[in-house]
């Protein structure tokens, strides 16, 4: 039974392809690891119910795989992590769990996360947090942190998740394991709860990069469902690079250090040392205006939201109180009642920022401060083929750590938000382990590579090629 | 740098209500959030374009043909109060 969870999903799915493995012994195994969820990472679990039926698979050859609560499931829950949405099993089914239905991927359950998706640790989940499996005392990324936990964690053998500013990436290196945030339209966003509809795409969170190339290649593509998804031209192909000569990788002159630890300042500069081996070259590159992504960021996000959480009004779906007031009355209990406070927050925020006489100082040279960014990017893609940073500035930080201090917890973003604004697909790969700022047991630490729009191919043979030169294979106690 | 009006206002434009306390709260972090923010209002960005959307798309079009939809007792099958086939709300205005 062990052996069968060592597995990766790419061999799982190759030895159920050529018959050596019964997909019922081992999505059954699967089961059984993720009944034991003691990270509550899990917010419902495939329990062969009548929840289940709507979501059957009608023969299994694909790892069975653990979705983050934000994506819709014809009668099966899914909260997004909000009280607001307790209890309600929605009438269709989003395109990206469709997609893994008809692959063959039964679905094992559905993770835990920030409200919404806002946030950097899990701890905004109305259903309390996700621990992270490496120290439980913890937080393990957000806002898809139960998909980092449950895969890092020996309940899944892979997850999606999505990424607004770093939502897959951040919870990928806290986890010490892969996440990849694709090119803004590879993947359709039908059914995929709303947060900022500019920035919000889907993408993987496995173990290995390998994995997720196959789960890309399931997941991309066109949907008449989603208007804005383009997919990917030629699908992925499984990567087999063997080394980076000919790559260049370029490390953006703006990173002083000032920004992050330095145990994770180490890993960073080891592993650019190791991209060098493998016949890589390293580059400085400009991104003047990144430094400004967290305050262009910190607006369009919450812009977005303010209007997207608008249709959380106790009519057509979920929660509803004070239903015995008049109607605006109805309104404003039930979205006080049924919004965490980063919600609120972020609501307010952006309700702000588009009102009557502040708009274009904030949301409009918001708008402008993301062309800069992206036109950094194409600069510096006019040299380099990647630019690389670290994922995050630290390492997994301790449970209430920052909840006090809403501007330290979206600093968390610094790495992963110019990336999104700009549209572009970005892998966060494990690459060593470090201390903690302040002492603790190792943690692991991600490197992060970004390629221009669509190149999601080459990135994914450059980070399969630089994964097998590091050989990172620690994983926490216990597993 | 934001008021306690402010807030107040924003808040009914939001259609949330706060509680004194979180009235308090939300005075200082936004004021704070904002802070940091402000940093991009002194850039000289006048010729600069502003982007919504990263994929260069325009007029994504479908044929205007029908198709089934949901049945409506599958739409209203979560609402919080459905009857004869609507979604029942409070009166607009208070009795």
């Amino acid at each position: 039974m062990t052996d069968l969870l060592q597995m990766t999903a790419l061999e799982a799915h190759e030895a159920m392809v050529a018959g050596d493995l019964a997909a019922s012994e081992y999505t059954a195994a699967w089961k059984e690891a993720a009944a034991g969820d003691d990270l509550n990472a899990y917010l419902w679990r495939n329990e062969d119910g009548e929840d289940s039926q709507a979501i059957a698979v009608e023969r299994d050859c694909v790892a069975p795989i653990a979705v983050k609560d934000i994506f819709t499931t014809e009668g099966v829950p899914t909260t997004a992590g909000s009280r607001i949405l307790e209890g309600y099993r929605p009438p269709y089914t989003s395109t990206a769990v469709r997609k893994l239905l008809e692959a063959g991927a039964p679905i094992l359950g559905k993770t835990n996360m920030d409200e919404f998706a806002m946030g950097s640790s899990n701890e905004n989940s109305a259903y309390g947090p996700a621990l992270n499996p490496w120290d439980r005392g913890r937080v393990p990324g957000g806002s898809s942190g139960g998909s980092a936990a449950v895969v890092a964690g020996g309940l899944a053998p892979w997850a999606i998740g999505t990424d607004t500013g770093g939502s897959i990436r951040q919870p990928a290196a806290f986890c010490g394991i892969v996440g990849l945030k694709p090119t803004y339209g590879a993947i359709s966003r039908y059914g995929m709860i709303a947060f900022a509809s500019s920035l919000d795409q889907c993408g993987p969170l496995t173990r290995t990069v390998s994995d997720a190339a196959l789960l890309l290649g399931i997941l991309q593509g066109k949907d008449p469902c989603d208007s804005t998804s383009v997919g990917l031209d030629g699908g992925v192909s499984l990567p087999d690079r063997e080394d980076l000569s000919g790559l260049r990788f370029g490390v953006p002159a703006e990173l002083g250090g000032d920004e992050y630890d330095s145990g994770v300042r180490a890993v960073f500069e080891q592993t650019l040392r190791k991209i060098e081996e493998l016949g890589g070259e390293i580059a400085e590159v400009s991104l003047p205006s990144s430094e400004h992504g967290i305050s262009a960021y910190y607006v369009i996000a919450p812009a977005e939201a303010s209007s997207n959480l608008a249709r959380y009004d106790g009519v057509r779906y979920g929660m509803r109180a004070g239903g015995d007031g008049d109607l605006v009355q109805m309104y404003e209990t039930t979205r006080s009642e049924g919004f965490g406070p980063e919600v609120k927050r972020r609501i307010m925020l952006g309700t702000y920022a588009l009102s009557s006489g502040y708009y274009e100082a904030y949301y409009g040279q918001a708008q402008k401060v993301r062309t800069r960014i992206a036109e950094d990017f194409s600069g510096a893609f006019a040299g380099v083929d990647f630019v690389v940073t670290p994922t995050a500035p630290s390492v997994a930080f301790k449970l209430g750590e920052k909840t006090d201090d809403p501007l330290a917890m979206y600093l968390n973003d610094f790495f992963t938000v110019p990336m999104s604004l700009a549209g572009i697909p970005a892998i966060s790969i494990p690459a060593g382990l470090a201390a903690p700022e302040g002492g603790g047991p190792q943690l692991p630490v991600g490197f992060q590579i970004a390629a221009p729009a669509f190149g999601e191919q080459k990135l994914l043979d450059a980070a399969y090629a630089l994964e097998q030169g590091i050989g990172f294979d620690a994983r926490p106690e216990g597993l | 740098m934001i008021e306690r009006e402010q807030v107040l206002h924003v808040a009914k434009l939001a259609r949330l209500s706060l509680s004194e306390e979180e009235v308090e709260t939300m005075v200082g972090e936004l004021s704070g959030i904002l802070e940091h923010v402000d940093r991009i209002g002194n850039l000289d960005l006048e010729s600069v374009e502003p982007t919504s959307h990263v994929v260069a798309l325009e007029n994504v079009l479908r044929p205007d043909e029908p198709r089934p939809s949901l049945p409506p007792e599958v739409a209203l099958s979560s609402a919080p109060e459905p009857q004869d086939g609507a979604f029942r709300v409070p009166s607009p205005q208070a009795e």
